[in-house]
């Protein structure tokens, strides 16, 4: 007894030490493998904005249909959201999946930060024939498939109809003429009383470049590596815009319009032409009496087709170049694709689906205000795929259409000195074309 | 002997010079290079993308009209206000340092306040005062019958207005610095002055403020660098406009930079604006040297 007790603390000892390192080393191995052995696969997702928060409440949906996926999601400010995404790419941090502005798609495929998803593709429930064909196309680098529209958005006329009532209109305008006189009716109407008929703000390069596409103009030109706003077509487009800031039709300073919001309850201004993410806002401070008063339609035309064409905007999901759970990223894709899914988003953010399929449903159809978008949907053309568009559309268009409205030059210097800063932007790109044709 | 101690002090020195070496010597030395190259969007896909371009960015900076528009405003800025900035601290320093004050912690609370809140809640609240239609200022206007002004979508007044919010939102903390040197200066000057009968204005001329100077010289270089540099104040404000009257330096890189990816560009941008400050540095010590000497 006692010898026995005297050996076996020694034994225990030295069989205690080596247990414990093989469990360790088992302990070691076994979480390391945890990931292929219970099949479960995580994928990241960066998401901005709304679209950020409340992209959670569908994951649970997900993990029905696919319980071996696990989806991490971060979201990501809208207003830092492109230069945050760059930066994560030059430091190699992508996630695997993210929701990109669908303008920025050049830009991303130009860094090979995102990959074509034409092999997905055709053994999958998605096909162009379910969107928007002028939504489908901003996602096209030629032949090439960059991303799949998540939700949708355009720019269509909000306008208060009793105004327009008041001055003999039972319908918006529905082409360039048409809204030139309703604007001049109203201004005579309002008298001395400052009052504007159209938000026309230099702050929003869209209206500028929305009126140059419907009336034929290119932007950009040779191989998108000049700029051709000097072109008759854009500067046509570009003076008429002008004569709504010349005639006092539209205020001139953005700082007159803090909350666009109020200013057209108050009808400090009749008509503005913007997007989706307002109608939930409008529907909020159009209340009791203006409840209404108010209704959106699609855009005039410069002559008589109707409607004119707008911007295809909007967000699309995409999939890093770089990332190890492709399957699992598309996947999560078709997932959030799917109309129901899209339903119970709009639900959410109201963020406008884009399948087209989505649109047959009660929820939207029997929204009067949804009617307009609808119908524009199928009107709308991308701005120009080239990575250097941001800085065109945001610093420059903007800059000279706020020297244009102000008077500071008159039209077609503006667009002169518009074309020689844009070519100058472009210089990298005509010499990388250079390089390319040699090679 | 010597060279030994010197060994010594480089090695306990190491750990913070290595630091200020790899965070900060070596990205200027990187930012320094990069003006010479057209690094952009293009080359961050593709190294081989990038170009030496020699002076180029420098030369198409001397001949882009936004950056001397942006230069111009920023010399406004500096030059209105960094005096005004210290004119109110000073004022505001001396007042509360008077014996007859009461209340004198609460006057030094409520005017370092702005200094610590968050600028963008102060901007919202500024734009809201300035707004042409429902705003505080114009209301005032409005009563001695002057025309409302649209503070901040006029060319010729956006400046001015921005001016304004940033001396009243950072004059506190030059004052608070301002107040430690009048606490600082010896009461026996007082007292002496006081028995030979020097009047007030005597006093603060011949006593208070040559004994500030060390104070001024620290609260004017300070203030004048910080004041080269102004960004955040605009750019919640004005975002740059109305025609780019706004619009400064920092703003103009900032910009170029990570918005649009023209880091070659910005960084030639990054190397005049310290120039500038070098040079102005400079001067302000010149004179300081001119003036105790």
């Amino acid at each position: 007894m006692h010898h026995r007790a005297e050996k076996q603390p020694g034994f225990r000892k030295s069989g205690f030490g080596l247990l414990q390192i093989s469990w360790l080393l088992l302990l070691v191995l076994a979480t390391s493998c945890t990931k292929q052995t219970t099949g479960i696969t995580e994928i990241s997702l960066w998401a901005l904005g709304a679209e950020g928060e409340n992209v959670q409440y569908l994951l649970d949906d997900f993990y029905k249909q696919y319980p071996d996926i696990r989806v991490k999601v971060q979201m990501v400010p809208w207003t830092a959201a492109q230069e945050k995404l760059i930066t994560s790419y030059a430091s190699n941090n992508l996630p695997d999946v993210f929701q990109i502005g669908n303008t920025w798609i050049p830009q991303f495929a130009m860094l090979k930060a995102i990959t074509p998803l034409n092999d997905f593709l055709p053994a999958s429930s998605l096909s162009a024939e379910d969107y928007f064909p002028g939504i489908w196309q901003t996602n096209l680098l030629d032949t090439l498939v960059y991303g799949i529209p998540w939700y949708i958005d355009t720019r269509v006329m909000f306008y208060r109809t009793d105004l327009l009532h008041d001055v003999g209109w039972e319908r918006p305008p529905q082409n360039w003429d048409e809204l030139l006189r309703l604007s001049q009716q109203l201004r005579q109407h309002f008298g001395k009383k400052e009052k504007y008929a159209l938000y026309l703000p230099t702050n929003e390069w869209a209206s500028f470049v929305i009126f140059g596409l419907q009336n034929g103009a290119g932007l950009l030109g040779e191989n998108n590596s000049f700029g051709h706003f000097s072109d008759p077509r854009f500067e046509s487009a570009f003076s008429y815009l002008m004569q709504y800031h010349q005639q006092g039709l539209a205020p001139l300073g953005i700082s007159q319009v803090t909350n666009v919001y109020q200013a057209l309850a108050d009808t400090f201004i009749v008509m503005y032409l913007s997007g989706p993410w307002n109608v939930r806002e409008f529907k909020n401070w159009m209340k009791g009496d203006l409840a209404d008063k108010w209704m959106t339609a699609p855009l005039p035309g410069p002559d008589s087709t109707y409607p004119g064409l707008s911007l295809a905007g909007g967000s699309s999901l995409v999939i890093n170049q770089e990332s190890g759970h492709k399957k699992a990223a598309w996947q999560f894709i078709e997932f959030l694709s799917q109309t129901e899914t899209q339903l119970k988003f709009y639900k959410l953010v109201n963020d406008l689906p884009s399948r087209r399929a989505a649109w047959d449903d009660p929820l939207l159809r029997n929204d009067p205000y949804m009617a307009a978008f609808y119908q524009q949907f199928y009107h709308v053309a991308p701005t120009p795929k080239v990575p250097e568009w941001e800085q065109i559309a945001f610093s420059l268009i903007q800059r000279y259409a706020e020297f244009a409205a102000r008077g500071v030059y008159p039209v077609d210097e503006c667009l002169r000195r518009l074309d020689l800063e844009v070519d100058r932007v472009l210089e990298k790109r005509r010499w990388m074309l250079a390089m390319e044709t040699k090679e | 002997m010597k060279q030994y101690s010197n060994r010594h002090i480089f090695f306990f020195l190491s750990p913070a010079l290595s630091a200020i070496f790899i965070f900060f010597f070596i990205p200027v030395i990187i930012a320094f290079i990069l003006s010479f190259t057209d690094f952009d969007i293009y080359s961050l896909a593709e190294f081989s993308r990038l170009r030496f371009v020699g002076f180029t960015n420098y030369r198409i900076l001397l001949a882009d009209n936004i950056f001397w528009q942006a230069l111009l405003n920023t010399f406004y800025f500096v030059f209105l206000a960094t005096p005004l900035s210290i004119g109110a601290s000073l004022s505001m320093a001396l007042l509360i340092n008077l014996r007859l004050l009461k209340f004198k912690s609460f006057f030094r609370l409520s005017f370092f306040i702005p200094v610590i809140t968050t600028l963008v809640a102060v901007a919202i609240v500024w734009r809201f005062i300035y707004n042409p239609r429902f705003g505080l200022i114009n209301y005032f206007l409005s009563l001695i019958h002057l025309p409302a002004v649209d503070w901040l979508g006029d060319p010729f007044w956006a400046m001015p207005a921005i001016i304004l919010m940033s001396v009243w939102k950072s004059f506190g903390y030059n004052m608070i610095i301002f107040l430690a040197g009048l606490q600082s200066i010896p009461e026996n000057l007082y007292e002496a002055a006081n028995v030979e009968g020097a009047s007030s204005w005597q006093t603060f001329r011949y006593v208070t403020l040559p004994m500030l100077r060390p104070t001024m010289v620290f609260v004017g270089l300070m203030t004048l660098i910080g004041s080269f540099q102004i960004f955040a104040e605009p750019y919640i404000m004005t975002q740059g406009g109305p025609l780019n009257k706004t619009l400064t330096i920092v703003q103009y890189m900032y910009e170029s930079g990570f918005r649009w990816w023209r880091m070659g560009y910005s960084a030639a941008l990054a190397f005049i604006l310290f120039t500038i400050i070098l040079l102005f540095t400079l001067v302000q010590l010149q004179i300081r040297k001119r003036l105790s000497a």
